[in-house]
């Protein structure tokens, strides 16, 4: 991104005015560095993102902010239904509440490493991963209704998860205002089969090490020492989340046509939050959000019988499991005012400061914690959400490291067998079904990790708590 | 990556281009219709480039405002029957009337060992969307999918 094309605010702040049919300024959190090696269409989006009815504040991206499609991946944008604004099925994004979820397991490296291989291959085998997978789960209609509206709470129910788990996810484990009525039968047969199933791509489960510790205060009431070992899960709602994505997209593209907005980019095909099809696809975006957060508790489920059979009477409890896609109605205070508004994060996390009457009571005075999914090698980040995140993006951080290339350059770039030794002599286990796909998410590929979550720790977005490294990824 | 996984004669007809997350798919053809088989070839390509064997056929039925949106149908289409089938498709056979689409699509279901599949499609997207016919009358068929 050429630099001279934006304002800096300070070091790691910089603003875009608003220019053409910007309704606001566009605002991107970043160092240097990271700003100018982000790719020029993300500049394009952020400021197309501007342009939107009902925008509320600014448009911003995330430090790990990259190229998308309408939204960049790393966008935040509120809307207020009062003046407005729109609800967009492309500033999701397809994988409806794709996120991430950490495991504590009262286990110490050591306990790890002298099983490291088995564990490696028993996670292989117990956690359906990749293209054809399919989980032990069957859905019929009632279930499949039960879980849209029920969650992280239906997985539980079930008796795959644990009622200990659901005040540590967001919405305590089941999204309110969810309309299963609002999901198609095809959004459904793509997901009848698929619960309890990590996916491809970026996802992942990663038995990990706690490497460094950055705020001892939060780590302790995180429960996080040097050398603890967590899981964490990085999955969303598979094809039901897809399907629901591709449909109102669709339609979507229609309604803001029949409404009168002018459309920068298809892929910001938006409608009305006060229209028919915008409340439908409110309802049917919160079905997908409980089914994403019905998955990670499943998943976490099967992650807990594989560790109780390699390190009986241990037991694995959730730290968090927060959700990097979605719209949600939050109060947030513009101008001195208390306003409801819709904000979209798109491969952004929401970050609650300390003290939020949202986070979960034992966790409230570190704030909510923000679980940021590196590279396979690099490893990952716990952060705590900031009280200055509230102004400076509506509470808002990064998601993850971000590409720094696309998978069709990595694949030039890399074998997928020479990372998975590399790694394995760095004391890092990867298992895949495809050695491409390892290829495709080299290390490599990504940012530096430790930059994105640097500059979100000095733009205020969120603080530093600890690092983790991989010991095990079993990647779809 | 660029090439036929089907044998066709002369230059690659189909290929992938970079986009920072997810792939590009793009097909060419003599009409809009063969422009979106060999674009559907390279759907398949973004999974696997193992032989997929084109032992069972499915139809596919869809239609759209425009010949752009046309085109996200068919991909979508195609990755619908991908997903809920657990299938790979190999061949393709598209007809285009009006903005109507039938389609055929040839293929077998995974074999995770064989095809070792890299990533799935979730969707293909409206970003770098284009089906257009340049002066020499080759018809290109392109937009970003999402993994």
């Amino acid at each position: 991104m050429d630099l001279a094309r934006l304002t800096r605010i300070d070091e790691t702040t910089w603003r875009i005015d608003p220019h053409g049919a910007m309704r606001v300024p566009a605002i991107v959190y970043g160092d240097e560095r990271l700003i100018s090696d982000m790719d020029d269409k993300v500049y394009e989006q952020v400021v197309n993102v501007a342009m939107l009815p009902g925008i509320v504040q600014a448009s911003y991206a995330m430090p790990d902010a990259h190229w998308g499609y309408g939204f960049p991946i790393g966008g935040v944008a509120a809307f207020d239904a009062e003046r407005g604004g729109v609800v967009s099925a492309g500033g999701v994004g397809f994988d409806i509440s794709c996120g991430v979820r950490t495991m504590l397991t009262d286990l110490k490296v050591p306990d790890v490493l002298s099983v490291q291989k088995t564990l490696a291959d028993s996670l292989c085998r117990q956690i359906p991963a990749g293209v054809g997978s399919t989980g032990a789960i069957t859905l019929d209609t009632i279930e499949m209704d039960a879980m849209l509206s029920g969650g992280a709470r239906w997985a539980v129910d079930r008796g795959w998860g644990d009622a200990s788990d659901l005040n540590r996810i967001e919405e305590n484990g089941t999204m309110a205002g969810a309309m299963s009525e609002c999901v198609s039968e095809r959004a459904r047969e793509r997901q009848c089969r698929e619960m309890g199933t990590l996916g491809s791509g970026n996802h992942y489960l990663e038995v990990q090490a706690v490497a460094e510790i950055f705020d001892a205060g939060a780590a302790k009431v995180y429960g996080l020492a040097e050398n603890d070992v967590v899981v964490t899960i990085h999955c969303g709602s598979r094809g039901l989340g897809h399907q629901i994505g591709t449909e109102y997209l669709r339609e979507m593209v229609a309604a803001a046509s029949a409404s009168g907005i002018t459309l920068p980019d298809r892929e910001l095909a938006c409608a009305p939050i006060n229209s028919d099809v915008g409340q439908r696809y409110l309802g049917a975006m919160r079905a997908a959000i409980n089914c994403a957060l019905a998955n990670r508790e499943i998943l976490g489920h099967f992650a807990r019988r594989v560790f109780s059979h390699f390190f009986p009477g241990r037991t694995l409890s959730l730290l968090f499991d927060v959700s990097h896609n979605t719209c949600k109605v939050e109060p947030h205070v513009i101008d001195g005012k208390r306003r409801h508004l819709f904000v979209h994060r798109k491969g952004a996390t929401r970050a609650f400061g300390p003290g939020h009457e949202s986070v979960p009571a034992d966790l409230r005075q570190a704030g909510q914690p923000v679980l940021i999914g590196g590279s396979m090698g690099t490893g990952s980040y716990i952060l705590a959400g900031e009280a200055s995140a509230e102004q400076k993006a509506f509470s808002s951080a990064c998601h993850g490291a971000g590409r720094a290339m696309s998978r069709h350059a990595a694949l030039k770039q890399w074998s997928g067998r020479k990372i998975q030794d590399d790694l394995r002599a760095q004391g890092i286990l990867v298992r895949s079904p495809s050695t491409r796909g390892i290829a495709e998410e080299a290390p490599g590929a990504y940012k530096d990790v430790a930059a994105v979550v640097a500059a979100a720790e000095h733009a205020g977005l969120a603080r530093r708590v600890a690092r983790l490294r991989p010991l095990v990824c079993i990647k779809g | 990556m660029s090439g036929a996984l089907v044998a066709t004669k002369g230059d690659p007809r189909w290929e992938h281009f970079p986009h920072a997350a997810d792939v590009g798919v793009r097909g060419f053809g003599k009409t809009a219709a063969e422009a979106f088989e060999q674009a559907a070839l390279a759907l398949t390509a973004v999974v696997t480039t193992a032989e997929v064997r084109p032992a069972v056929s499915v139809n596919v039925e869809c239609e759209a405002p425009d010949v752009e949106l046309l085109f996200v149908e068919w991909l979508n289409a195609i990755i619908y029957e991908m997903a809920v089938r657990r299938m790979l498709f190999s061949r393709f056979a598209a007809t285009i009337e009006g903005m109507r689409l039938q389609g055929t699509l040839w293929g077998e279901p995974v074999d995770v060992a064989r095809h070792t599949p890299a990533c799935e499609p979730k969707g293909a997207t409206y970003t770098a969307l284009r089906v257009s016919k340049d002066e020499s009358g080759v018809w290109t068929a392109s937009c970003i999918v999402d993994v």
